[in-house]
């Protein structure tokens, strides 16, 4: 039997209990996200000596999700959540307070910065911000999905996985994070069947693995077309591109792992996006408005990956710097 | 063997040293046909060996029946917590809090000690006009990393209010009651059998929701 104990506990009760966030200063710089690239960048903003504070409604991100990381510099191996610990626990000896489950509704420019307006109505200032909002999982946007979802239509195969025990079920998409998932699930399900449109994205060296599983079936260059089912999901309809043709795949479980699209919900009408949606950044990490910055999975840099989110955060955290610095 | 090492141990005691108040946990089992109830009960041995400050006391659902309905106890294992006067707060564990779920687990024996931070205000004022009772359950998977937040979020409210009734109901060892619920993504919060929403919610929904119940 596995305890799976956040090391971070101790920081949220009693005598280890780190600075609350105050709500009425202004702040330095405010970073909203406590993603790697969020993390990463409050490690490097508290070192500058500058007042700095995080708001946060899902601490990790995405990573948390993850079952392994096992490409991140330094650490040859670590689950997600693991990561994400080693990342607070960082982060938390140098005291930078976080505002957490908060989300923020809004933001504004005025003479002395910015004022950002959270979900319950509350207003935090500060004279920069770094925008580290991350990604949710990308759907699918075919019929059945929206209505079966909960209902056999899953996006996180580490949660949802052991509800699945012994049963037979399909994983959608072909980079690192759909490939994973089918090697976690082959554990548990009956049968994992792996459908993407066109072909492997992931690393080779996960893609040998997944081959290894005897009750894993591969189908590339296929495409979903509907989820069905009565009340559950009991299939899907997939059409293969070589042949033209269309069949059913009798399944009760679709964990649907085809990548991510940016948070961009509070900047969309007041930073220029490109046409994916995601906050253009120059090299130094600077958005369309003056003062505000941005960072990871939800700027247009390429390769989602921990290492370049965490990376693109430390580079944005020293640009606010300088641009504190000058005045 | 042990089923919390060392180290395990260690960060526990750590933890608890923050406790405030005295707290009991009342653990339901059953005779026959149970799983996981042997190791529950092995895993609150040890956690109540770990501080000054927790008691144990074990309960059979069907011989200690009455003593099941005052905590609304239905099922097997089932970790009831009670506070500094014995009362029943309603936090509420059915099936083993172990994987992730020590993360809403040992926050539950923190927060009925007395060890947790107020609701902010607006909700506060939301939790103290309900006026029918309020069951909240909370389906988790072991191995789900931001299960143990809802569940966490769940129990917070229900300190506050006596209306409400907050259990973690661990969805593989109660899989009839899941599939009756068409638990298939976690974690799953119901509320009075009626009404429903998937994902660790920012508490304002899991408010807007009980709304409903009123």
């Amino acid at each position: 039997m596995d305890f799976n104990l956040d090391m971070n506990l101790n920081d949220q009760y009693g005598k280890n209990k780190k600075a609350t966030f105050d709500k009425e200063a202004l702040y330095d710089i405010l970073i909203i996200g406590s993603g790697p690239a969020g993390l990463s960048a409050a490690l490097y903003a508290k070192r500058k000596g500058l007042k700095v504070g995080v708001v946060s409604n899902k601490v990790g991100g995405q990573v948390v999700d993850t079952t392994s990381v096992e490409n991140y510099l330094g650490i040859d191996f670590a689950t997600g959540e693991g990561l994400v610990e080693k990342f607070m626990h960082h982060v938390q000896t140098l005291d930078v307070p976080m505002l957490k489950d908060a989300d923020v509704k809004s933001f504004e420019k005025t003479e002395s910065g910015f004022e950002v307006t959270l979900g319950r109505g509350e207003i935090i200032k500060s004279k920069t911000l770094i925008m580290a909002t991350g990604s949710k999982p990308r759907r699918l946007g075919v019929k059945g999905e929206d209505a079966f979802m909960g209902r056999g239509v899953a996006y996180c195969a580490i949660c949802d996985g052991p509800l699945f025990e012994g049963r037979d079920v399909v994983v959608a998409g072909g980079g690192n994070s759909a490939v994973e998932a089918a090697i976690d699930l082959s554990k548990i399900a009956n049968s994992v069947t792996l459908v993407h449109r066109s072909e492997f994205r992931a690393d080779q060296i996960i893609i040998d693995q997944l081959k290894k599983q005897s009750n894993v079936t591969i189908h590339l260059q296929t495409e979903i077309q509907e989820v069905f089912g009565d009340g559950l999901v009991s299939g899907i309809k997939v059409l293969d591109k070589a042949t033209g043709e269309t069949r059913e795949l009798k399944i009760e479980g679709l964990f649907v792992e085809i990548g991510y699209l940016p948070n961009n919900q509070l900047v969309i009408d007041q930073l220029d996006l490109n046409n994916r949606g995601e906050i253009i950044v120059n090299a130094l990490n600077e958005t369309s408005m003056k003062g505000v910055f941005a960072a990871g999975d939800v700027t247009d840099t390429p390769y989602k990956q921990i290492i370049v989110a965490a990376s693109e955060g430390a580079k944005a955290a020293l640009t606010a710097n300088d641009y504190i610095n000058r005045g | 063997m042990a089923l919390l090492n060392e180290q395990l141990q260690g960060q526990l005691k750590e933890v608890f040293g923050s406790m405030k108040n005295e707290i009991t946990l009342a653990v339901f089992t059953k005779e026959g046909d149970c799983y996981s109830c042997e190791e529950t009960i092995s895993f609150m041995k040890e956690i109540e060996a770990l501080s000054d400050k927790i008691s144990l006391e074990t309960y059979d659902l069907e011989k200690d029946s009455e003593r099941a309905s005052e905590y609304n106890v239905v099922m097997a294992p089932s970790i009831v917590l009670l506070d500094s006067d014995k009362k029943y707060r309603g936090v509420k564990f059915n099936g083993i809090p172990a994987g992730h779920e020590i993360n809403s687990f040992i926050p539950g024996i923190l927060e009925v000690s007395g060890a947790g931070e107020a609701l902010p205000e607006q909700l506060m004022a939301q939790v103290s006009a309900l006026n029918k009772p309020v069951n909240i359950k909370v389906f988790v998977t072991l191995s789900c990393p931001h299960c143990a937040g809802a569940v966490q979020k769940a129990h917070k409210l229900a300190l506050e209010s006596d209306l409400i009734d907050a259990e973690m109901v661990e969805a593989q060892t109660f899989d009839e009651l899941s599939n009756k619920f068409n638990v298939s993504s976690v974690p799953k919060i119901v509320i009075n059998d009626q009404y429903e929403f998937v994902g660790n919610q920012p508490l304002e929904v899991f408010l807007e929701e009980i709304a409903k119940t009123q």
